[in-house]
């Protein structure tokens, strides 16, 4: 039995974060229980007790539980040290950058990008009203100038935190994968020399291709 | 003096990076006040420090750092052997003190600087609060500062019993939750958050800052 257990679904990019971190690390041994907030499974009490805030995902090593996607990511990527591709940088300066660019996600990013992403997609099935077009518009306009300062970072670096695959850039695979593929926005990165680069290349990692299996594995299960 | 740090003591996420300072004990540094009413912090000099165009940013030699959350861990990280050790000190505590500043980066922080440019950064400049906005934005606060009370009522502090980066980052927006935005009732109406809030915003260095704050 795994005793490393992922609690929720492959439809939250915040459960697809950790899952492509485990795959970069090699880790393979791990169980996913289902947690569909569809159903209200994240309201349970017995769900609570891991995941007071009602949140996917959780995440359990043995009896150690702990919660908040990029939080879960950086465990792994601390306990999985010694195999798969080094993720939080090298040196003091790497790790510096590779929390600065985490950050940018964190805060600029993902808020933005998610946004669009549920207006555009989950509007509908999880608020049960038709797509914010105002909302839509606000966002992307602050998202074009966001892209264009990673634009201007890509141009002289290859990947975020400098030349080398880092947390940063996985941290934002899974919203891109949306905001592209489902919500339709590719235009923010074709119209990006580098951007667009960077995108082809960190999507198309053996990690995330295998997490874009476990999600059409997912989603062909009722 | 390797150290430049630039933004403002009046600035909740500057005073983020300076707090962490003052708890490392890292006095030797230069503060470089960034004049946002002139809008310096848009201008092609610290854009080229920082392309968002926000404060602060941290210059330590030739590293340029910027985020404030990320420059916190920085210093925690280089001044590791001196201070208060912030991070956690096991895998597991480090793993805690992770989770905790996600919640404060993810469900607090959005909540709490919603209310903020409601009640005081929008007024400065001229704007109306959205009373619904900020009612809608105290209702969600509650049911977080729930889930706090009861974490706290069995833990000292939030990565556990020890005092960390996870309880610091807290600090600066609570402060003005309280003091200028005048929300604070969720804060002191519960045991062990008021407790837990009393105890971090009276460490010296928060009281640090505040003074530096008096002085500017």
């Amino acid at each position: 039995m795994a005793s490393l257990k992922v609690y929720g679904k492959t439809y939250s990019t915040n459960v697809t974060r950790v899952l492509t971190t485990l795959a970069e690390k090699n880790v393979d041994d791990y169980q996913m229980v289902p947690i569909d907030l569809l159903t209200g499974a994240n309201k349970t009490p017995e769900y609570l007790k891991l995941q007071p805030f009602g949140q996917i995902p959780a995440f359990q090593d043995g009896d150690f539980t702990l919660y908040e996607s990029r939080a879960i990511a950086r465990y792994i990527s601390d306990k999985y040290e010694g195999q798969g591709t080094a993720l939080s940088g090298n040196t003091e300066r790497e790790k510096a950058l590779v929390n600065q660019w985490l950050e940018v996600e964190s805060q600029n990013y993902n808020p933005c990008a998610g946004k669009i992403v549920f207006e555009c997609v989950f509007a509908q099935i999880l608020a049960g009203r038709p797509t914010d077009e105002a909302v839509v518009k606000e966002q992307l306009e602050k998202l074009e100038k966001i892209l264009d300062v990673y634009e201007a970072r890509l141009t002289h670096h290859k990947y975020l935190a400098g030349d080398f695959f880092s947390l940063a850039d996985l941290a934002h695979i899974p919203v891109t994968n949306n905001l592209i593929n489902v919500a339709k926005k590719g235009e923010l990165f074709s119209s990006r020399k580098h951007l667009n680069a960077w995108w082809e290349d960190i999507s198309s990692r053996p990690s995330w291709q295998k997490v874009l299996q476990i999600i059409q594995a997912g989603q062909q299960q009722k | 003096m390797s150290i430049t740090l630039f933004g403002t003591a009046g600035s909740t996420c500057t005073s983020l990076v300076l707090t962490t300072l003052f708890e490392k004990q890292v006095q030797d540094f230069v503060l470089k006040n960034v004049n946002l009413a002139k809008g310096e912090h848009k201008k092609p000099e610290y854009l080229k420090l920082q392309p968002f165009g926000v404060i602060p940013v941290l210059q330590d030699g030739d590293l340029t750092i910027f985020e404030s959350r990320a420059i916190a861990r920085y210093v925690s990280d280089k001044y590791e052997g001196q201070g208060t050790p912030l991070l956690g000190k096991t895998e597991k505590e480090r793993a805690l003190v992770n989770q905790w500043l996600e919640v404060e980066s993810q469900n607090y922080y959005p909540v709490v600087s919603s209310i903020a440019y409601q009640l005081v950064f929008g007024p400065r400049r001229g704007l109306k609060p959205d009373e619904k906005v900020v009612e809608q934005q105290l209702e969600k606060f509650e049911k977080i500062l729930d889930i706090y009370e009861e974490h706290l009522a069995k833990n000292e502090y939030l990565a556990g019993n020890f005092f960390s980066l996870a309880d610091l980052s807290h600090i600066p927006y609570t402060y003005l939750l309280l003091h200028q935005a005048k929300k604070g009732e969720g804060i002191t109406s519960r045991k062990h958050v008021k407790a837990w809030w009393d105890k971090i915003s009276s460490r010296p260095s928060w009281k640090q800052l505040l003074d530096l704050r008096a002085q500017s």
